[in-house]
């Protein structure tokens, strides 16, 4: 019990906030609950594919290849193909999230995991038209540029400031998930 | 459009998975064994980071945060649109045709700029999941970073615009 009260400390009270708030609103409570229901539905939909193809993934693809490519010593093509694979993909942040925690498991340098993540959910080619056709040619072209150069500012930033004991702890974490 | 990508994931994904199963069978059938496992990882987590998103747009309604946006001017309005994509779980394919809307309505472009930015790469409200599979470090240091470069982002577009 006591366990389970302290790993899903989060849980726990967003659900005492949820009842509390259904006591004394109600309508906020309930209208809160059929938002949640339904972006429950989408999630799910979004989420399949994505654990399907991350349990594909740990088993089919050995860690030796994963660190060959995107590894500790893939330099600078390990940068771009985390570049390439992020920039393909139009997926949200939360979804990205697991992708990212199986490339760490199988031994991704942290910063190409970043270059990953932050690129996929900054620059998204899949959607760039879209873009232009709703905020314009300027500003869609600025927005890709700048954020070229934001995403590696990022993921290089962390990778410098993390300690090896960090990255050992992320490792030892990722592996228990 | 996002739902057209979903159904290409959706697509490839059979597509392994049909790859994989003529390949060898009991491997698939692990693989799909550890997909379930690490999905139960993190579920707690995910509904919980659902029921405060329903939280928060029951509380908060659309026009509210439209108002905020389009007529906070200045400083205040733009660190004001930027916590408010921080917080948000909107999918861009709407955000982008509420920020235009917005812009012809006299909103600031560095406003929506940020607004967008911070929409997509910062999760304030995901930041446990994120905590989970980065470590907390790691995905403190990359939302931070990931709000702060969003203004810079947002004055590079409002030097080229104007």
């Amino acid at each position: 019990m006591k366990a389970i009260v302290k790993t899903q400390k989060f849980l726990i009270i967003v659900i005492i906030i949820n009842i509390a708030v259904l006591i004394h609103y109600p309508q906020i409570g309930k209208q809160s609950l059929i938002f949640t229901s339904k972006n429950l539905i989408n999630f799910l939909f979004m989420l399949t594919p994505i654990f399907v193809c991350i349990g594909l993934l740990d088993i089919w693809i050995e860690k030796e290849v994963m660190i060959k490519i995107m590894g500790d010593k893939s330099g600078i093509r390990g940068v771009l193909i985390s570049f390439m694979l992020g920039t393909l993909t139009a997926v949200p942040l939360y979804a990205l999230l697991p992708v990212a925690g199986i490339l760490l498991k199988k031994e991704s340098k942290i910063s190409n995991v970043l270059i990953f993540i932050c690129s996929s959910s900054s620059i998204r080619i899949p959607l760039l038209l879209f873009e232009v056709s709703s905020m314009g040619w300027k500003f869609t072209v600025t927005r890709f540029i700048v954020n070229v150069f934001v995403v590696i500012a990022i993921a290089f930033t962390i990778e410098k400031i993390l300690t090896k004991e960090d990255k050992k702890k992320i490792l030892y974490n990722v592996n228990a998930l | 459009m996002d739902l057209f990508f979903t159904y290409y994931i959706y697509v490839v994904t059979v597509g392994f998975l049909v790859l994989s199963f003529v390949k060898d069978r009991k491997k698939t059938i692990l693989a799909l064994i550890k997909s379930w496992k690490m999905f139960l990882t993190v579920l707690p987590q995910f509904i919980a980071i659902l029921l405060l998103v329903g939280l928060l747009l029951a509380a908060v309604m659309p026009e509210t945060i439209q108002n905020i946006i389009g007529a906070g001017s200045g400083v205040f309005g733009i660190v004001i649109s930027s916590l408010v994509g921080a917080f948000s779980l909107v999918p861009v394919l709407i955000a982008f045709p509420i920020a235009s809307e917005l812009l012809k309505n006299g909103a600031g472009i560095m406003q929506m700029t940020v607004f967008i930015s911070t929409l997509t790469t910062v999760g304030f409200v995901t930041l446990p999941l994120e905590v989970k599979y980065l470590g907390k470090k790691t995905a403190v240091l990359r939302n931070v970073l990931a709000l702060v470069f969003s203004f810079v982002v947002a004055y590079a577009v409002k030097v080229v615009m104007s």
